[in-house]
């Protein structure tokens, strides 16, 4: 929609023009979140995309994926040999409400900063145990696990003038093998409920998303007991109620997911 | 900025804050629709450099030095691309609103993600086909309705006709090439010089009395025309709803009102130079309430003591049944005795079901446009009843009816929710104000908030039967909330209560409803009007019976069931102006019965946690509404030899204009394309009553049929004059009337002046229709899924007018009610406040959502409707909740007792 109040799109070239970001003045990626609501208290835009940030960059290291990337870019990329989780970045684009369209506007930093509980690439950020790259307003830089970026539904650790600059994915996940379950009320709903299991020799970690406040992590040594998965999810406290699921039905079918990923990534485990 | 659009290049300015959507609406590429603004619906889809992208959220700005393709850009009529024939031939839209979008997204589809359709158009919402059709149209797989045989034509000669575009064809839309190219015309598809723009201040409160009101910093912004308050307001009440009788619906309203009862009311509106200026200036008013006690439960709001929402209003002038009590309308009558009757039961069942918020979400919101021309007030808008709109504009406004212009151009879907006048008023006011053309267009979240929204119903049912399965007694207790406001209140809950219990023959029936104001959005007309709320109760406490007395569902029907020749009762015999001018219950019911038994093969998913169970329901309808509904139809015979057909219905996506072209060539013995329709206008046509109650091929389809009869007569007399053959002998052709040898062409017949015949329908006979719904469902255990399995429809629909219409009315009602059934919930928070206010919080059913539902076709004959056809349109939802939620109860052995049937709501079934 317009967003009648704003009367300037400036587009960044360097870093030195998010100075300009405010409490009225809002970092612009791909625009489907920002013009999707009305925005009353805003005066200005900047524009990250001339910022031109290399989409996605393979290390060898992992992966360095900018804000910016579209959630289209991501889906694309070709698979990388060794990279037995890279069906997850599809996976979780397609728990995005959002249509196909919506990827090739949409970015994995636009997504992870709106911080909804349904942002599947906070899914795929936390189970891949990406860090993430803070540019503070203060002109310094800070690296922190994606999973303690967000801090609650529409909440997370940035302060105005700070911007999300990129993620990156450790090679030790990307090799991991993965497990994706997903719940809506319908069949292409908004999510309900967004489980991915990880396996590698760090061991098992179950990051539930979707279903809570916030991506709540489920880490052990090894493929834990069912019992245990059982008895570790149900101390989780931040399932909720909104439009897309009652609480008691997020935490339920949570549990039936997490066995379901807990039950493959057991089953598949090679007997080496 | 520079762009081209499909080619043509483009240089303006785009405001920094303003989306593609907009920008491509500004430069007159009208075919870009807005329907949620917020990258949900998809109907602005367009191509960025061949990239398809939801434009209403793209910065324009970042267009600038690309490539814009819109559905324009793909084809236009008479050059269509195949993509867009197809969508032609396999009637892959009705209103036509979300057509454009569905169109360009479609359009960059291979093979390859064909397969993943359902998520390739997740983006894409259509809310009157139910999908089946676009999904062939996409694939290509389209295959025409089984042939139905063809009626008997008007005249013997007529056999001779040409078989393509006469009634029991599927004739396609006339709009069919201009709507998959987006050249049809919708309400704000219009550039008007000099047009202003209004902005509305909603009541934060859900009940308040406005005690002061400053608009002095509103009006002194730049830009500002006017800022409208109570003070301005006329002091007529009226009810937003309209109807044929506008005593149906309790006067309760004004314009600008200075007490606000519920949240989001309207408390004052701005006339600006554009929608960014006056809802600044909208932030500028300030505005001091006196809160006042508010009540938001319906049960609550009859008890003593209650907040009184409409406390201040005349009993008798406002025709409310106890304004005191916040009771709106009352219903309770006895036939036999229903204690008796419960006596007289070895079994008796209970229950209570609750049905929940609907909204209607035509994707084409709710506008007016209003100027002033020639001294007359003109109002472009989008509704179901432009005759009504004008005869009510004019009493609130004290104008002369020949003072006023009301017209509809093609209207983006309606389900009820346009029989109201939400919009005209207020632009009324504003033009009339201002003397300047002023918009005002709602927004998804207006519609989502403030647009009325289904009546929530409390249905308490109780049955008695005989061990046979004999009912001895049927009643219901039903409590309505109607909301703030009593538009359709009264009528939702008579209607609810009338077809439902008419269905059954049963000695001894009871009826007590009450319909009540709270603090609520208000409630609304909805398909089906009430009957599908009531129908819930009944058919869901039948499947109960049935399961006690262990007698299939179908057979209880049967038995129970009125036949053709019985009385027609509520719980007084309905009046003599309705009858079962045709039956086709028995065979619906077979034909249902027989397909569920058949199947279909699909496969039940794999694993424990999945139950598969069975349900069917039955629902009647009256074929339009009571108490009269009156179309005028002229045709009129050019110079030039072709027809124009003057007829006040409207068309938003019901296909009644097809069938006025099919019934104008069949009873004049022509082709469709030699008749020319104009329609919705109060200028250019008789006064029709208006597009509700399924009316469009009942009452002006019959005023079509008389006008075309007296014009063929008209033809037949002229001739005989000019030879002097009998009248009788002539017959008309396409282009001429023959006898034996002789043949006068029709531009001889039609002189320079043309030749003119009209006729009328009354609506003082009323007929029936029956539908039946079957599903088998698989449902999981664990996570409160329901998988629909096959879906089955009979409709007895009386002599099938055009069939892939009519299977489009039914695919597009039985879509709705799975949305109902399963999705869809305005939700409240207790206070009056909506907290599902965008599409993505509120569930309109996606093409995944939604199964190939097998329909079947009764074989009757009405004695009333035009050629023997009845109606099929609100029908056809009635159903299907309850026929689901009977399979639900089969599957899982918990009966589902309030809707939606929400995953978690069926888990949590399974937990008690």
């Amino acid at each position: 929609m317009d967003l009648h109040t704003v009367e300037w799109i400036a587009s960044a070239r360097s870093r030195s023009d998010l100075g300009a970001l405010g409490p009225d003045v809002a970092p612009l990626a791909g625009g489907s979140e920002l013009f999707a609501s009305p925005r009353p208290e805003l005066t200005g835009l900047v524009d990250l995309l001339s910022l031109q940030w290399p989409p996605l960059v393979i290390r060898s290291d992992g992966l360095e994926i900018a804000a910016t990337c579209t959630l289209a870019e991501l889906s694309r990329l070709p698979a990388v040999p060794g990279w037995t989780a890279q069906p997850l970045f599809f996976e979780c684009c397609g728990a995005l409400f959002g249509s196909f369209k919506i990827w090739n506007v949409a970015t994995v930093g636009g997504n992870i900063c709106t911080s909804l509980p349904a942002g599947p690439m906070i899914a795929l950020a936390c189970a891949l145990d990406a860090e993430v790259l803070i540019w503070r307003s203060d002109g310094t830089d800070e690296v922190m696990p994606a999973s303690g970026f967000v801090t609650g539904n529409m909440t997370n650790v940035l302060q105005t003038g700070d911007v999300l600059r990129s993620l990156h994915l450790p090679v030790r996940a990307l090799r991991a093998r993965t497990a994706y379950r997903k719940i809506a009320l319908s069949p292409l709903g908004r999510s309900g409920a967004v489980l991915v299991g990880r396996l590698d020799a760090d061991g098992f970690l179950l990051t539930v998303t979707g279903a809570t406040l916030r991506p709540e992590l489920l880490r052990y040594p090894a493929v834990p007991s069912a019992g245990q998965l059982q008895r570790d999810l149900a101390r989780l406290d931040s399932w909720f109620t909104d439009a897309h699921g009652a609480a008691d039905w997020r935490r339920a079918v949570s549990a039936v997911l997490g066995e379901e990923i807990r039950t493959e990534l057991e089953e598949e485990t090679p007997t080496s | 900025m520079k762009l081209t659009v499909n080619g043509e290049k483009i240089e303006a300015t785009a405001a920094p804050g303003q989306s593609l959507r907009s920008f491509l609406r500004d430069q007159e590429h009208f075919e870009v629709k807005k329907g949620c603004d917020s990258g949900d619906c998809g109907a602005c889809s367009v191509l960025l450099d061949g990239v398809p992208l939801h434009s209403c959220i793209y910065p324009a700005r970042r267009a600038d030095g690309k490539a814009v393709t819109t559905v324009a850009g793909l084809g236009k009529d008479g050059d269509l691309s195949p993509l867009q024939q197809r969508f032609v031939d396999a009637a892959g839209f009705q209103c036509g609103f979300c057509t454009p979008g569905m169109v360009v997204t479609a359009s960059t589809l291979d093979e390859k993600n064909l397969d993943a359709l359902p998520r390739m158009l997740s983006g894409n919402l259509c809310r009157c086909t139910g999908y089946r059709a676009i999904e062939d149209a996409v694939r290509g797989t389209h295959r025409p309705v089984g042939e139905p045989r063809q009626p008997e034509p008007l005249t013997s000669a007529a056999a001779v006709g040409r078989a393509c575009g006469r009634v029991g064809t599927s004739l396609p839309a006339p709009a069919s090439t201009r709507i998959v190219s987006g050249q049809e015309p919708f309400t704000l598809d219009i550039a008007v010089p000099g047009l202003l723009h209004l902005a509305v201040l909603a009541s934060p409160h859900a009940h308040a009395r406005i005690t002061r009101i400053d608009v002095s910093a509103a009006a002194a912004l730049p830009g500002v025309h006017a800022v409208l308050t109570h003070a301005d307001s006329p002091a007529t009440l009226y009810s937003s709803a309209r109807h044929e009788n506008r005593l149906d619906d309790p006067d309760d309203t004004l314009v600008l009102d200075d007490v606000v009862r519920f949240r989001g009311q309207r408390v004052a509106a701005v006339v600006a130079d554009t929608v960014a200026i006056a809802e600044q200036a909208v932030g500028l008013i300030t505005v001091d309430y006196d809160e006042l006690p508010a009540v938001f439960d319906p049960r609550a709001a009859l008890a003593p003591g209650a907040a009184l929402v409409h406390g201040d209003k005349d009993a008798t002038t406002s025709r409310l049944a106890d304004p005191s009590r916040n009771l709106v309308a009352q219903m309770r009558g006895e036939h036999g005795d229903l204690a008796a009757g419960l006596a007289l039961a070895s079994t008796v069942v209970t229950g209570t079901w609750q049905t929940q918020r609907v909204s209607h979400v035509q994707i084409e919101t709710h506008a007016t446009i209003g100027w002033i021309e020639d001294g007359r007030l003109v109002l472009r808008t989008a509704t179901q009843v432009p005759f009504l709109v004008h005869k009510e504009i004019c009493r609130i406004f004290a104008l002369e009816p020949a003072d006023v212009r009301v017209f509809a151009a093609r209207v983006g879907g309606g389900f009820g929710g346009k029989q109201e006048i939400l919009t005209e008023d207020i632009v009324t006011l504003a033009v009339l104000t201002t003397g300047r053309p002023v918009q005002y267009e709602f927004t998804r979240v207006d519609e989502l908030t403030i647009s009325p929204v289904r009546h929530p119903f409390e249905v308490s049912v109780t049955l008695g039967a005989t061990d046979d399965g004999r009912l001895t007694a049927l009643g219901i207790e039903v409590l309505s909330d109607t909301g703030a406001y009593g538009n359709h209140g009264p009528g939702v809950m008579y209607h609810g209560c009338s077809e439902s219990m008419a269905l059954y023959s049963v000695p001894n029936k009871r009826v007590d409803a009450r319909c009540v104001y709270t603090n609520n959005p208000p409630s609304g007309a909805f398909r089906g009007y009430g009957l599908g709320q009531v129908i819930f109760g009944i058919e869901s406490a039948l499947d109960e019976l049935a399961r006690k007395l262990d007698l299939n569902p179908f057979d209880l029907r049967r038995l129970n069931s009125i036949g053709p020749t019985d009385a027609l009762v509520v719980t007084e015999p309905e009046g003599d102006d309705l009858i079962i001018g045709s039956y086709g219950l028995d065979q619906c019911l077979d034909l249902a019965e027989a397909a569920l038994a058949r199947g279909n093969g699909a496969e039940v998913p794999a694993g424990p946690q999945w139950r598969v169970g069975e349900g069917m329901a039955s629902a009647m309808i009256a074929t339009m509404p009571p108490n009269g509904h009156f179309s005028g139809a002229s045709i009129r015979l050019e110079p030039d030899g072709t027809y124009t057909l003057g007829i006040g219905t409207v068309e938003f996506g019901n296909g009644t204009t097809t069938v006025h072209a099919q019934i104008s060539a069949t009873a004049l013995n022509t082709t469709p394309d030699r008749v020319k329709i104009r329609q919705s206008d109060t200028d250019v046509a008789e006064y029709d009553t208006g597009a509700y109650g399924s009316a469009g091929v009942t009452v002006a389809g019959k005023a079509v049929l008389a006008a075309a009869g007296a014009l063929a007569a008209k033809l037949r007399l002229a001739a005989a004059e000019r030879t002097g053959l009998l009248a009788a002998s002539w017959m008309p052709e396409p282009t001429g009337l023959r006898s034996g040898s002789a043949f006068v062409p029709l531009t001889e017949l039609a002189g320079p002046d043309g030749l003119e015949a009209t006729g009328a329908e009354n609506g003082a006979l009323r007929s029936l229709a029956f539908n039946v719904h079957a599903f088998r469902v698989a449902v999981n255990t664990l996570t409160g899924e329901v998988r629909i399995l096959q879906s089955i429809q009979a409709a007895d629909a009386g002599v099938v007018m055009n069939p892939e219409q009519c299977r489009g009315q039914i695919e597009g009602g039985v879509a709705q009610a799975i949305g109902t059934s399963l999705y869809e919930e305005i939700v409240l928070d207790g206070a009056g406040t909506v907290t599902t206010r965008v599409l993505r919080n509120y569930h309109v059913p996606q093409l995944a959502d939604v199964p190939v539902t097998e329909i079947y076709f009764a074989n009757t004959r009405d004695i009333l409707g035009p050629y023997g056809a009845k109606s099929m349109s609100e029908s056809t939802y009635n159903p299907v909740a309850p026929a689901l939620a009977n399979a639900v109860r089969d599957a899982i052995g918990v009966r589902p007792f309030e809707l939606p049937m929400s995953r978690d709501r069926i888990w949590r079934l399974l937990q008690a």
